[in-house]
């Protein structure tokens, strides 16, 4: 078990090594002089020399790698550019927002989307389930921004019963927080329910045919119990499974959710920092969600042995 | 136990019709006209070839027919007198597992690999005796006592894929017997398991059946096991009763072709260990659903066919004692 365990642990540092190669290799090897780049347009060759004297720039290039991964191994992400501060502190000013959406998307899309997998499965082939798969092709097609729009024009700016944007901290105002959270949350949680559904509905179906249910039916077991208990609780690693990999789903989104938002959140500094071409932000919020993704996706790993028994380590 | 032949039979099927819908044309029939009873402390033996109909007479008898499409067409299904064809399903919920409890032929596939066993066996308790949990548990413990299990403490903290085939059919049993019911139903509950291993189950079950009186309904392709552990036998053909008798008239004087030909196609009777009798020497196969011939289902793989077999399908017509066999030629005077 605990060997399992640790090679799983220690197999996410070869994934983290080749996402800090590709993130360095991201200003080293942009079209132009890094240097140049993060000067800016009006700086002089003087200006040029230092910056590039200062970032080790005209090193060898795996010295420079060693160089910065050391940086960032003891928590040094650079400096903005523009802000000319630490990119950690900017991160960790961003990240209240994402995070909050993040999880109220997470719980909005499994509390929608669980029940109308295991209903759809359960009623396979009945109007209720073509019901609910139409409608999950639907939420799947329809951009993120498109449904953020429509939600904003019916039920900000028509029906008036929510702020239109903006984020309220939780520590400020937790009803506001909230009131700010619904139509992102819907907007970016429908694309991730649907996936979610479609998975969810497709391992319930597969697992309504077992043996096991059958004999859970003649014990004389109510529905309600065969489908949650008996069937959802076998169906439950491809599920989690498809959360944690739909995290990528979520990220995407993300981006767009907060721009469509204004929510001051990690997506909004992505898209301001390549406009900016700062790439020191643009590389540290890279860093970030990929550890997030990483780091995520080991603990659901870590967590099957918990949902079927027969997994061992 | 010794069953009594003239108490009043726990389970009767009367007219059993057992269909499934297919779209647009008339339902396809799987069981026809099937009638039998079984009383309290008998074994009643349903054998035939695959795709006789005999798991679905089984789960027409629970309502566990594979939705949607499969129900049932006609037919009673009476359990101490009160039809289980018409009750509610809330009632129906209630008779299962507690007055009519059912065992799988695959106990590698029938339990549910996530839960222990010890849940498995106590969630049947606690849902028919509205017990706490923990007596639940204690019923089931006793029960895996029962049905010899060694280290039950450990096992009920056990999940499926922990215990070997033979182990986990016994926890079915254990499952199946929990709230004593009236009748069991057991389809093929041997079929998958080693030679030695079957007999030491077979045997379980007669123990049990004769500390508790259970009807059993024992489904089989193995005469073998008919002979071991039947009162009474029924020949099941393509969804058609064609035979039926106490086991000696049946051994002594097998009467439909069928029944003759799955006899034949038996290495040895009461043979002991070893060989069992696998009803597969008779030539050609069950027929389809849908292609289930007019007249005697059995006439086109039969040896003393006759053109009125393939027009007019026999009735079930008496040979002498309990015995009755659904034949043209060798039950009527054709
Ligand atoms: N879900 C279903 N839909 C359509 N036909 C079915 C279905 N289940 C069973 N049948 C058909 O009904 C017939 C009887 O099946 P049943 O399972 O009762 O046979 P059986 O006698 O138990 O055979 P076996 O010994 O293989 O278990 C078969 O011809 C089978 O093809
Ligand atoms: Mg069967």
């Amino acid at each position: 078990m605990w060997s399992y365990a640790i090679r799983r642990i220690l197999a996410t540092i070869p994934v983290l090594c080749v996402v800090a190669i590709i993130v360095f290799l991201l200003l080293r090897l942009s079209p132009g002089d890094p240097a140049a780049i993060i000067a800016g347009d009006n700086a002089t060759v003087d200006d040029i020399a230092m910056i590039r004297a200062q970032l080790g720039l005209d090193r060898p290039l795996l010295q420079q790698f060693v160089f910065w991964l050391g940086q960032l191994l003891s928590g040094d992400f650079g400096n903005s550019i523009y802000l000319a501060r630490p990119v950690i502190g900017l991160i960790m000013e961003r990240v209240e927002p994402t995070l909050a959406l993040s999880v109220t998307t997470m719980a909005f899309a499994m509390l929608l989307a669980i029940p109308m997998g295991v209903l759809a499965a359960w009623r396979a082939g009945s109007w209720v389930d073509q019901t609910i798969m139409a409608l999950s092709v639907l939420a799947f097609s329809v951009p993120v921004f498109l449904i953020g729009y429509g939600l904003v024009i019916g039920f900000s700016l028509t029906l008036d019963l929510l702020p239109v944007q903006g984020f309220v901290s939780l520590s400020d105002d937790p009803l506001q927080f909230l009131r700010h959270l619904v139509l992102p949350t819907i907007a970016l949680g429908l694309v991730y329910s649907a996936l979610l559904a479609r998975i969810t509905r497709a391992t319930m179906l597969e697992t309504l045919n077992e043996d096991f249910i059958r004999t859970a039916r003649a014990k004389g077991l109510a529905e309600p119990r065969v489908l949650l208990l008996h069937a959802l609780k076998n169906a439950s690693v491809p599920i989690v499974t498809t959360i944690g990999t739909g995290l990528a789903l979520l990220i995407g989104g993300v981006v767009v959710t907060e721009s469509v938002f204004a929510i001051p959140g990690i997506g909004r500094l992505t898209i301001e920092a390549v406009l900016q071409r700062d790439y020191p932000v643009i590389q540290g919020v890279i860093l970030v969600i990929a550890a997030v993704y990483v780091f995520v996706n080991l603990a659901i790993d870590l967590a099957y042995p918990l949902l079927d028994p027969r997994i061992r380590f | 136990m010794a069953f009594d032949a003239a108490e009043a039979p726990v389970l009767v099927v009367d007219g059993l019709r057992t269909e499934f819908a297919t779209g647009e044309g008339p339902p396809s029939v799987a069981v026809h006209d099937l009638s039998f009873t079984v009383r309290r402390g008998e074994t009643l033996c349903i054998v035939g070839e695959s795709g006789c109909g005999k798991s679905l007479t089984a789960l027409s008898i629970l309502r566990l027919l594979p939705r949607p499409y499969g129900r049932i067409g006609a037919g009673r299904v009476l359990l101490d007198g009160q039809d289980l064809a018409q009750i509610s399903d809330a009632e129906m919920r209630a008779v299962r597992g507690r007055a009519i409890s059912m065992i799988f032929q695959e106990p590698m596939s029938s339990l549910n690999p996530v839960l222990t066993i010890g849940r498995q066996i106590a969630e049947t308790v606690m849902v028919h005796e509205q017990l706490d949990w923990s007596a639940c548990m204690g019923r089931a413990l006793e029960m895996l006592r029962q049905v010899r299990i060694p280290e039950p403490e450990r096992r009920l903290q056990e999940y499926p894929h922990q215990l070997s085939g033979g182990m986990r059919q016994r926890v079915m049993i254990a499952m199946a017997l929990v709230c004593r019911p009236r009748v069991l139903l057991a389809d093929e509950p041997t079929t998958a398991l080693d030679v030695t291993i079957q007999a030491q189950i077979l045997d379980l079950v007669r123990d049990l059946q004769q500390e508790t009186g259970t009807a059993v309904i024992l489904i089989t392709h193995d005469l073998g096991v008919v002979a071991e552990m039947a009162e009474r036998v029924l020949v099941m053909y393509a969804g058609n009763k064609v035979e039926e008798g106490s086991v000696t008239e049946i051994f002594d004087a097998p009467t439909h072709p069928y029944t003759r030909g799955l006899m034949a196609a038996m290495p040895h009777l009461g043979g002991g260990q070893g060989h069992r009798g696998r009803l597969n020497e008779i030539p050609g196969v069950v027929p389809a659903l849908h292609a289930r011939p007019p007249g005697c289902s059995f006439a086109p793989r039969c040896p003393l066919v006759l053109d009125k077999c393939r027009v007019e399908a026999p009735p079930l017509l008496g040979v002498g004692g309990t015995h009755a066999a659904a034949c043209w030629v060798t039950a009527g005077n054709a």
